[in-house]
C-alpha cells in the first residue's frame, strides 16, 4: 500500500511539472502487432544497447596509439616482440582486466547479432513491403543506419592493431584509393598519408567510440519516433483494415514480453562471448608490415564485398593515363549502386503503383510475387558472393583448386539469382492461387451457415487512449493491401 | 547444486574469508532450495483438479470449472516463474562468485551471466503468458497528416515571418557568403589532415646505387640465394617500410624472359619485384618455385616472376613493379634505380 502511495505522490508531482498524464495514458495504450517479425528490429536496439554498455567498458582500457613497445605481460609466447600500444592494451583486456575478455567477446559477437537483425528486420519490411507511404523515410533512415553499422564494424576490429586487422586496414586502404578522381586525397585525408600511418588509429577510435555511435543512437531515436507517431503495420487479416491497428497494449503484457525479450538478446550474447571465442588477437600476433595472415577474412557482414574483390576479373581500364584501378568495381561501384537501388526503391515502386494513399495493411510475400522474386534474386547474389569471399576455405574443403571454384562462382553470381528469382516467382504465384481458392471456399461456407456467434467476443474498436469509440467504424475507400 | 560444485571445483584460495564466503552462498543456496520445495508441494495442481473434466453440462458447474481453471493456470504460472527466477538467482550468484574468487574464468563469468539474463527473461516472458490476461486491442488509427486547416496555420505563420523581414535580399546575399566563407575555413581546416599525395604516393622508393639489404639490415650479395629461393629486402634507408619491402627471387638466368629493355637488370638471375600486391595491397608473401609464380594470400593473385611479374590469375590487374639491379664490384646487390611504378594498389593518376 505504501509503495502504491509513493507511486502516485511521485506521478503527481511529474504530472504537475509536466504535464505528462495525457502522454502517459496513450503511451500505455499504445497498441504493438503480436506477430514474433516485428520482434527482428527489436533484437537489433537490443544488441545495440549491449554494444553500447560493453564499449564503453572497452573504452576505459582501449589506448588508440600504434607507437611500438615492446611486450612484457601475462601473454607469455608474445614476450619480447614488439608491438603496438593498441595491440598490447587489448592484450591486457584480454589476459588482465577481470571479466575483460568476456566483455570484449561480448562486444564483438553483440556486433554479429546487431548486423544480422538488422539484415533480417531490413529483409522483413522489404518483401511485406513495409515501406511504403508513410513508411518511405524510416526506410532511408534503416539503410542508413545499416551503411553506418557496417561502418562501425569495420573500424571496430581494425583498431586492435593485430594482423588480422591490419590486413583488412590494407584493403580498406586500397578500396578507397580507387575512387576515381578524390581517391588519393580522400585517402590521404581519411587516413593521414599512406599505411601504416600514426593517424590512422586514433581517427579509427574517434569515429567508432563517438561519431559513428552517436549518429547510429540519433538515427534509431527518429526511426523509433517515426514508428511511434505512424503507429505500426498490420498483417492481413479480420478486423486489420487502413484505418486500425490490432495487437496488444504496451502495458502491461508487452512490456513483460519485451523486457523478457531484451534480456533474452543480453542473456544469448553474455553466453557467446562467454562461451564461443572470437577474434582471438593473440594467436594472431601484432601487426607486422612484412607478414601477411593467409585466409584473412572480414567479418560476414563485409563477407558479400569481399566476395566481390575475388570474383571480379582484374580488368585495367585506362582513360588516356588516368586508371580506373580493378578495385573500384567490385568494391566501390556495385555497392554504391546496391545501395542507391536500395534507396530510392519505395519512390520507384510508387511510380507503378496507383494507390497514392496510405498503407497500413502489409502485403504478404506471395502477393507481391515480383518484388518477393527480386528480393529472392538479390538474396541469392549476396550468398554466393560471400560463399566467394571463403572461397580458399572452400576450396581446401573440396579438395579443389581455388581457380575451379572461382570458376565455379563467377558461373552461379551470375546464374543463381535469376534462377532462384524465377523460382520464387513460380512459388509465389502458386500459393497466390492457393490462398484465392481457400478464400472463396470459406466464403461459400460462411455463406451457408449463419453468422459466428463468437462475433460478439471480439473487441470493440478503440481510439488512442483505450477507450470504446461510440460510433461503429466506417471503412474508407482506399481498401488496403492486395491489388 | 551448483554452489556445491562450485565449492567443490575451485582450488581453494586459503584465505578464510573465501571459504566463509563459499559457505554463506552454500547456506542461501540450500534455503533456495527449501523454498522451491515448500513452494513445490504448495503450488502443483492438486489432482482432482487435473482429472476434471472440463465439459459438463449445467452453466454453473462451467462457472466454477473456470474459476478452478483459473487458479490452476495460476498456479502453475507461479510454479513456473519462480522456477526460472531460481535459476536466474543461481547464475547471478554465480556471476558473483566467479568474480570476486579472483579466477576471472571466461566460461564461468559468461555462462554464469547468461544465465542471470536468461532467466530472469524468461520470468518474464512466462509471467506475460500464463499471470496477464492477453486481450487483443483493435484501436482507430488516424491518418498521419495534420488537418488542412492546420497545415494552412502552420504555412501562415511561417509567411507572416517572412513577410515582416525588411530587406530580405540583402539578408539572402548575406546568408549565402557567409555560409560560404564559412564553409571555406571549415574545409581548410580539413586539409590539415593529411599529406598530399602527390610527393609520397608517387615515390618510386629506391634511389639508384642503394644496397639491398635484409630485416635485421645484412646487405646481400651474388652468392647469398641459390637458385629458386627467395629473401624479403628493404632500401638501407627504409628497413621496415610497408611500402619498401620488394622480393628478391633467384630463379634460373635461362629461364628468364624479362622484354628486351629489361635484359640488363637480372644479374646472375636475381629479379626483385615490389612486395605489395597491385590489387589490394597485401603482401606477396608467398612464392611457387617450380611454376615460379608469386601468390597473394589476399585474394590469390598470381604474378609471373620470370615475365617481369606479370598478372596470371586472380583479379590483379597490373604487374608488380620490377626494381633494376646490378651487382658492384664487390658483389653487392645494388638498385640500378627506383621501382618501375610507384609500388601498391593502383589509383586514378598512376603511370
Amino acid at each position: 500500500m505504501i509503495t502504491e502511495t509513493i507511486a502516485r505522490k511521485a506521478s503527481l508531482a511529474i504530472d504537475r511539472r509536466l504535464r505528462a498524464a495525457k502522454f502517459v495514458r496513450s503511451a500505455l495504450n499504445h497498441v504493438f502487432p503480436d506477430h514474433w517479425s516485428f520482434m527482428l528490429g527489436e533484437i537489433a536496439l537490443y544488441s545495440f544497447m549491449v554494444l553500447v554498455v560493453t564499449g564503453t567498458y572497452l573504452a576505459l582500457f582501449f589506448h588508440a596509439s600504434s607507437e611500438k613497445v615492446i611486450y612484457h605481460g601475462m601473454y607469455a609466447p608474445l614476450d619480447g616482440q614488439k608491438v603496438s600500444v593498441a595491440y598490447r592494451s587489448v592484450l591486457n583486456i584480454c589476459f588482465n582486466v577481470p571479466a575483460g575478455l568476456l566483455v570484449r567477446q561480448m562486444h564483438h559477437w553483440a556486433a554479429l547479432i546487431f548486423l544480422w537483425a538488422i539484415l533480417a528486420h531490413m529483409a522483413r519490411i522489404f518483401l511485406t513491403a513495409a515501406y511504403r507511404k508513410p513508411r518511405e523515410l524510416n526506410w532511408l533512415i534503416g539503410l542508413t543506419l545499416l551503411v553506418l553499422a557496417l561502418v562501425n564494424g569495420f573500424f571496430g576490429y581494425s583498431m586492435l592493431d593485430d594482423l588480422l586487422s591490419g590486413t583488412g586496414l590494407r584493403i580498406g586502404y586500397a578500396i578507397l584509393l580507387s575512387i576515381p578522381i578524390a581517391g588519393p586525397w580522400l585517402t590521404f585525408l581519411f587516413m593521414g598519408g599512406t599505411i601504416p600511418n600514426p593517424a590512422t588509429l586514433p581517427r579509427m577510435f574517434a569515429l567508432h567510440i563517438f561519431l559513428v555511435p552517436a549518429l547510429i543512437a540519433g538515427l534509431l531515436g527518429l526511426h523509433l519516433f517515426m514508428i511511434w507517431r505512424q503507429l505500426h503495420t498490420n498483417y492481413p487479416g479480420p478486423k486489420r483494415t487502413n484505418t486500425t491497428i490490432v495487437g496488444s497494449r504496451l502495458w502491461p503484457s508487452y512490456t513483460a514480453k519485451s523486457l523478457g525479450l531484451l534480456l533474452l538478446v543480453f542473456g544469448v550474447i553474455a553466453a557467446l562471448g562467454g562461451l564461443f571465442q572470437i577474434d582471438p588477437v593473440w594467436t594472431y600476433g601484432p601487426y607486422d608490415p612484412a607478414s601477411i595472415m593467409a585466409g584473412a577474412q572480414p567479418d560476414w557482414y563485409l563477407g558479400w564485398v569481399e566476395g566481390a574483390i575475388r570474383l571480379f576479373p582484374g580488368i585495367n581500364l585506362r582513360l588516356g593515363h588516368w586508371l580506373v584501378p580493378e578495385l573500384f568495381f567490385p568494391a566501390v561501384l556495385m555497392p554504391s549502386l546496391l545501395f542507391l537501388a536500395l534507396y530510392s526503391w519505395p519512390f520507384v515502386e510508387k511510380l507503378f503503383s496507383l494507390d497514392k494513399g496510405d498503407q497500413n495493411v502489409l502485403r504478404m510475400p506471395y502477393d507481391q510475387p515480383v518484388l518477393t522474386a527480386g528480393g529472392v534474386g538479390l538474396f541469392t547474389f549476396l550468398l554466393v558472393l560471400l560463399a566467394a569471399g571463403g572461397d580458399d576455405f572452400l576450396a581446401l574443403a573440396v579438395d579443389g583448386s581455388v581457380i575451379r571454384i572461382r570458376t565455379i562462382l563467377r558461373i552461379l553470381v551470375l546464374v543463381g539469382p535469376p534462377c532462384t528469382a524465377a523460382l520464387a516467382y513460380v512459388t509465389c504465384k502458386g500459393l497466390k492461387r492457393r490462398h484465392a481458392a481457400r478464400a472463396r471456399l470459406r466464403d461459400d461456407s460462411s455463406l451457408s451457415s449463419e453468422a459466428s456467434p463468437n462475433v460478439t467476443t471480439e473487441p470493440a474498436v478503440t481510439d488512442n487512449m483505450g477507450q470504446p469509440l461510440v460510433l461503429p467504424l466506417t471503412e474508407p475507400s482506399g481498401l488496403p493491401g492486395g491489388d | 547444486m551448483n554452489e556445491e560444485e562450485d565449492q567443490e571445483s575451485r582450488p581453494k584460495s586459503g584465505i578464510g574469508e573465501a571459504l566463509q564466503l563459499g559457505r554463506s552462498f552454500l547456506d542461501l543456496g540450500w534455503s533456495v532450495v527449501e523454498l522451491l520445495s515448500k513452494a513445490a508441494a504448495r503450488l502443483l495442481p492438486q489432482k482432482h483438479e487435473l482429472l476434471h473434466h472440463p465439459k459438463s453440462g449445467r452453466d454453473e458447474d462451467r462457472e466454477m470449472e473456470g474459476a478452478a481453471q483459473m487458479s490452476r493456470r495460476e498456479r502453475i504460472g507461479t510454479l513456473l516463474v519462480f522456477g526460472f527466477f531460481s535459476i536466474a538467482m543461481l547464475g547471478g550468484v554465480g556471476f558473483l562468485f566467479a568474480y570476486w574468487s579472483g579466477t576471472s574464468n571466461t566460461q564461468w563469468l559468461g555462462g554464469s551471466l547468461a544465465l542471470f539474463l536468461c532467466g530472469t527473461g524468461i520470468t518474464l516472458v512466462l509471467w506475460a503468458h500464463w499471470l496477464m490476461t492477453h486481450k487483443q486491442a483493435v484501436e482507430a488509427r488516424h491518418t498521419v497528416a495534420s488537418t488542412q486547416l492546420a497545415e494552412k496555420a502552420a504555412a501562415k505563420a511561417f509567411c507572416d515571418g517572412v513577410h515582416d523581414v525588411r530587406r530580405r535580399r540583402l539578408l539572402a546575399w548575406m546568408g549565402v557568403s557567409g555560409a560560404g566563407l564559412f564553409g571555406m575555413m571549415v574545409l581548410s581546416l580539413l586539409r590539415g589532415l593529411g599529406i598530399s599525395p602527390d610527393k609520397t604516393l608517387y615515390s618510386r622508393i629506391w634511389k639508384s646505387g642503394q644496397r639491398l639489404v635484409t630485416l635485421d639490415g645484412k646487405p646481400l650479395s651474388l652468392e647469398s640465394l641459390v637458385p629458386g629461393s627467395m629473401a624479403t629486402v628493404f632500401p638501407e634507408d627504409q628497413i621496415g617500410d610497408e611500402r619498401a619491402q620488394t622480393v628478391l627471387i633467384r630463379v634460373k638466368e635461362n629461364l628468364l624472359q624479362l622484354p628486351a629493355e629489361r635484359a640488363t637488370w637480372a644479374p646472375s638471375g636475381y629479379v626483385a619485384y615490389s612486395r605489395v600486391c597491385t590489387h589490394a595491397g597485401c603482401p606477396v608473401g608467398e612464392y611457387e618455385a617450380e611454376q615460379s609464380v608469386l601468390l597473394c594470400p589476399c585474394h590469390q593473385s598470381t604474378f609471373d616472376v620470370l615475365r617481369a611479374a606479370a598478372p596470371t590469375g586472380g583479379p590483379a590487374a597490373r604487374p608488380l613493379p620490377q626494381l633494376p639491379l646490378y651487382a658492384a664490384a664487390d658483389g653487392t646487390l645494388r638498385a640500378g634505380g627506383g621501382f618501375t611504378a610507384p609500388p601498391g594498389p593502383g589509383f586514378w593518376g598512376i603511370s
